[in-house]
């Protein structure tokens, strides 16, 4: 196996293992973002200087620089993924506890249900 | 109080009034305007108390409920049955009087006996939960298949929480306070269920199932998971 090879399926596993242990944001929000500059870093270079990013990837032992691009957006998108997950699970917490709020507190009590029933003082 | 004034024998005349002035029926609700009237009519022969949590349908259901004579606590937004369930049980426990939490589908499939029987028997072996299981005995016809994912699931759920439990997915169950108190219910959707053994298996309640009587008709059937809803329980249970 390349060295590359290993290296990257590394960065994929660590990456998503971070992502997923995630809970201190700000921290991780940042690396987020540094990942991501880096990859719009190495769109432009490829862009501008096709050639240069094809002998980057065959430094590192990769055929094409289109193929080191496409390994580093599929980290991306993992992470991506991953992430935005815990950011919706969080949400629908978030919601959840609102709505019960929200219905607990519009329903009509028990004592006020007991009431209706005739059952238990009849307190107003 | 009165735990011991409906005798548990199937005596459906109503007679002995609303029984189990100290239990609330917690019944999950979303879209089944067709059937809860009667579903809540039914329990109300045997439990003065229940609570339909109206998930955010969108046919009237909540109104049918709470004009068959239960009280209706409602979601603003569709948020799944766990949520309904937790909610519900939130409600009943903000009844000092309460005693007992009955959880009870709201399609029709279970049975009101099965349920007064459950509750007399927590109360008699001083049990914090009652699981309601199809499996006990051979009553409840299913097909093959899903038989087969339910037996798959009920392996899983022993395996990762290490309660012997016979079916792990039943709707009816029964809790005391403080085994009502000790549920956190954190999916929203459907993977509760294991949730619930789970959390019970992590505590030190003292549990024990039932056999009941599930009545697989045609209208629950058509409302009934789809077997590929297990998929989802499961990626929604290993990612949490």
């Amino acid at each position: 196996m390349l060295a590359i090879q290993v290296l990257l399926i590394v960065v994929v596993l660590v990456v998503g293992a971070v992502l997923v242990r995630s809970t201190a944001s700000a921290r991780h929000q940042a690396v987020r973002r540094l990942l991501l500059a880096a990859l719009v870093a190495l769109a432009v270079a490829s862009i501008l200087v096709p050639t240069a990013v094809t002998s980057a990837a065959n430094a590192v032992g990769v055929g094409r620089g289109a193929d080191l691009l496409l390994y580093g957006l599929v980290i991306a998108f993992l992470g991506f993924v991953v992430s935005s997950y815990r950011r919706a699970r969080h949400l629908e917490e978030s919601l959840t506890a609102l709505a019960r709020r929200l219905a607990l507190d519009e329903a009509p009590t028990p004592e006020q249900a007991r009431h209706r029933e005739g059952d238990g003082p009849a307190g107003d | 109080m009165t735990t011991s004034a409906p005798s548990p024998a199937p005596s459906p005349s109503p007679p002995a009034g609303p029984g189990f002035d100290d239990t609330w029926v917690v019944v999950p609700l979303f879209c089944e305007a067709s059937v809860i009237a009667g579903v809540v009519r039914g329990l109300r022969e045997r439990f003065r108390y229940v609570v339909c949590v109206d998930d955010g349908s969108t046919d009237g259901s909540g109104a049918q409920a709470e004009a068959a004579g239960a009280v209706v606590v409602r979601h603003a937004v569709n948020l799944g049955q766990g949520a309904a369930l937790q909610t519900g049980i939130a409600y009943a426990l903000r009844d000092p009087r309460t005693r007992s939490v009955v959880t009870f589908d709201a399609d029709g499939q279970h049975r009101v006996e099965d349920a007064v029987a459950m509750v007399a028997r927590l109360e008699a072996e001083d049990l914090d939960v009652v699981f309601g299981s199809r499996f006990l005995d051979r009553r409840t016809e299913l097909d093959r298949l899903k038989r087969l994912v339910l037996r798959a699931a009920v392996v899983y759920t022993n395996r990762t929480t290490g309660l012997r439990l016979t079916d792990a997915h039943n709707g009816l169950r029964v809790f005391s306070r403080r085994g009502a108190q000790t549920l956190r219910i954190r999916h929203n959707r459907m993977a509760h269920a294991s949730e619930i053994v789970h959390q019970v298996g992590r505590s030190d309640l003292r549990w024990a199932e039932q056999p009941v009587h599930v009545l697989y008709t045609a209208y629950s059937r058509s409302k009934g998971q789809s077997v590929l809803n297990s998929i989802n329980i499961l990626v929604e249970t290993l990612l949490g």
